[in-house]
């Protein structure tokens, strides 16, 4: 059995940085407050729920002009799972030519989402 | 290669794409880009991060992602690109030395000119912390070119001074490629970087950010080794008996940028002590005719967005200056900075135009408040009123100043940042 919980998030929907209070009983909200607007509201709702991050990060290259390119999940994966991603990430290594938006790594995970380039490179000259 | 242009774009980072594109879709012809690294979109290639372009494209994208939308447009352009080439001197007569493999020394003559070379990051010796000289030092976005664009890991154990949006975002980037981040040290009493930054890049990870904190020391035999952390009081001074040794074999450094501005001190043009860019009209025009500015060379910017609406403002107003399609006013109207403003671009206005509705003011205040009013001030009357939630040094604010509002007469407007009258007096 758990207790009633009060978790604190700082909403990053706009500069204001509203500090936002969730409490909840069993993983259930019973009441958000601090919050100044609608999105602020479902920001803490979600970060209390299933928080979600967009992850930036490079992956090796090989022949092409820059040693790497850079490359992010096309949605945002569970936050928890960062760490685990860039342990997949790390051993991964791919072929120039390559262009943005290109599918550098499907489904990382099994979260359902693909690993996609954000830059051009080009195959290294000569 | 040809040696006279239209316009000749120093810097091929965001500010000098957009203002070229602009430029060009207004009719100017012949235009070059001089660019002295190996690749076109400045500092964003290698931003790998999201958040950029919620602004202007109304769409979350990484940095190299928004560069690749400017790069392909100059692609398909007839604008000349040059890669690789370092412009080394321009003179008043828009005359600009530059140096590169192909051609040797060039010399090019231009009938408009656009700066847009950027910012530098300050370094250790610009704050001179005392210690060793020893490898393991680098300013963050140096640390962010090896590890994103070179494959090189910086350090094993970091230490990062100061919490502008690099340091923020270097501490992320260094844990997640498996460094240990111990601590972000920020002297003054709030973060400088966005809020967005400091909850994703620290409060995730929990790398801890300690405010009111600075660096005294940096030892080590060769690498650095350990560094000495202390808290400063309310006068920014250290308390001795807080100092403590934190080991570590890496130090980023995060604390500001400075527009880089050598040649245009050598073209003569003097530089406003705030923004420590040259000072512009509103079309982005500095002290000499025909030399424009645009970007973080202009002033330093929080978010690549407004750089890009900044240049756009630049392109066009070269357009019109090569046109000869512009009024001038009798005397030039100065928007001045009063209490808690840092700094107002443009710095004054100097053109008529009945077509356009309103001037867009970037500003940046000196210290943080919450419930805000801007007053437009003109001769101690206030003109008009703006109301903003909050008022921080790390976000720039920008308001409309309608062309309505002000005549031929004026000269000045002043402009200052006041708590909303009637209603709390609990400012932190």
């Amino acid at each position: 059995m758990r207790n009633n919980n009060i978790e604190e998030v700082i909403c990053v929907a706009c500069p204001k940085g509203c500090r936002i209070t969730i409490e909840s009983k069993d993983d259930n909200i019973i009441d958000i407050s601090g919050y100044s607007c609608e999105k602020g509201k479902n920001y803490a709702k979600e970060e209390f729920e299933n928080p979600t991050r967009i992850l930036p990060t490079t992956v090796r290259v090989s022949g092409g002009e820059f040693p790497l390119v850079s490359v992010k999940t096309e949605k945002a994966i569970p936050k928890e799972r960062l760490l685990d991603a860039m342990d997949v990430i790390a051993k991964l290594e791919i072929k120039a030519p390559i262009n943005n938006g290109d599918i550098v790594y499907e489904n990382i995970l099994n979260t359902g989402v693909n690993l996609i380039a954000t830059r051009r490179v080009a195959k290294k000259d000569g | 290669m040809k040696s006279k242009y239209q316009l000749a774009v120093i810097g091929g980072g965001p500010a000098g794409m957009a203002a070229a594109l602009s430029a060009r879709k207004k009719g100017v012809e012949d235009i070059i880009i001089l660019e002295r690294d190996k690749y076109f979109g400045g500092i964003l290639p290698q931003c790998i991060h999201n958040g950029f372009g919620l602004e202007y494209f109304n769409q979350e994208l990484t940095g190299p992602e928004y560069a690749t939308k400017f790069i392909d447009q100059l692609i398909e352009s007839d604008i000349e690109l040059r890669d690789e080439t370092m412009v080394i001197d321009i003179n008043s007569e828009k005359e600009i030395t530059a140096l590169n493999k192909e051609y040797g020394v060039m010399k090019i003559s231009s009938e408009a000119v656009l700066l847009a070379m950027g910012c530098r990051e300050r370094t250790r010796e610009n704050i001179k912390i005392p210690g060793d000289r020893l490898a393991g030092i680098f300013t963050a976005g140096t640390a962010q070119r090896y590890t994103n664009i070179e494959g090189f890991m910086p350090g094993k154990d970091v230490v990062i001074l100061g919490s502008g949006d690099i340091g923020l975002i270097m501490a992320r980037r260094m844990k997640l490629e498996g460094a240990n981040v111990k601590g972000v040290f920020e002297l003054m009493p709030y973060s400088n970087g966005l809020i967005r930054n400091k909850v994703q890049c620290l409060d995730d990870f929990d790398i801890p950010l300690k405010l009111n904190h600075t660096i005294t020391r940096i030892e080590g035999e060769d690498r650095v080794e350990r560094v000495k952390v202390a808290e400063v009081d309310n006068n920014l001074k250290v308390i001795p008996e807080s100092e403590k040794w934190i080991s570590c074999d890496t130090v980023l450094l995060s604390v500001g940028l400075i527009p880089e501005n050598e040649l245009t001190k050598g073209i003569g043009i003097d530089l406003d002590f705030n923004t420590g860019g040259p000072k512009v009209n509103e079309l982005r025009e500095t002290a000499v005719s025909g030399i424009f500015a645009a970007g973080n060379v202009l002033h330093v910017h929080d978010l690549v967005d407004w750089v890009t609406e900044e240049a756009e403002i630049a392109g066009r107003g070269i357009a019109e200056y090569l046109n000869g399609n512009r009024a001038k006013r009798k005397k030039s109207l100065q928007l001045e900075a009063g209490d808690n403003i840092n700094y107002v671009i443009p710095n004054k206005i100097d053109f008529v135009d009945t077509s356009r509705k309103f001037i867009k003011l970037f500003m940046r205040v000196n210290h943080p408040m919450e419930d805000v009013e801007v007053h437009l001030n003109y001769n101690n009357k206030v003109l008009l009123k703006y109301n903003k939630d909050f008022a921080l040094p790390g976000e720039m604010l920008t308001v409309n100043l309608p062309e309505k509002i002000f005549n031929k007469k004026m000269k000045k407007i002043k402009i200052s940042v006041k708590k909303k009258e009637g209603e709390g007096i609990n400012e932190k």
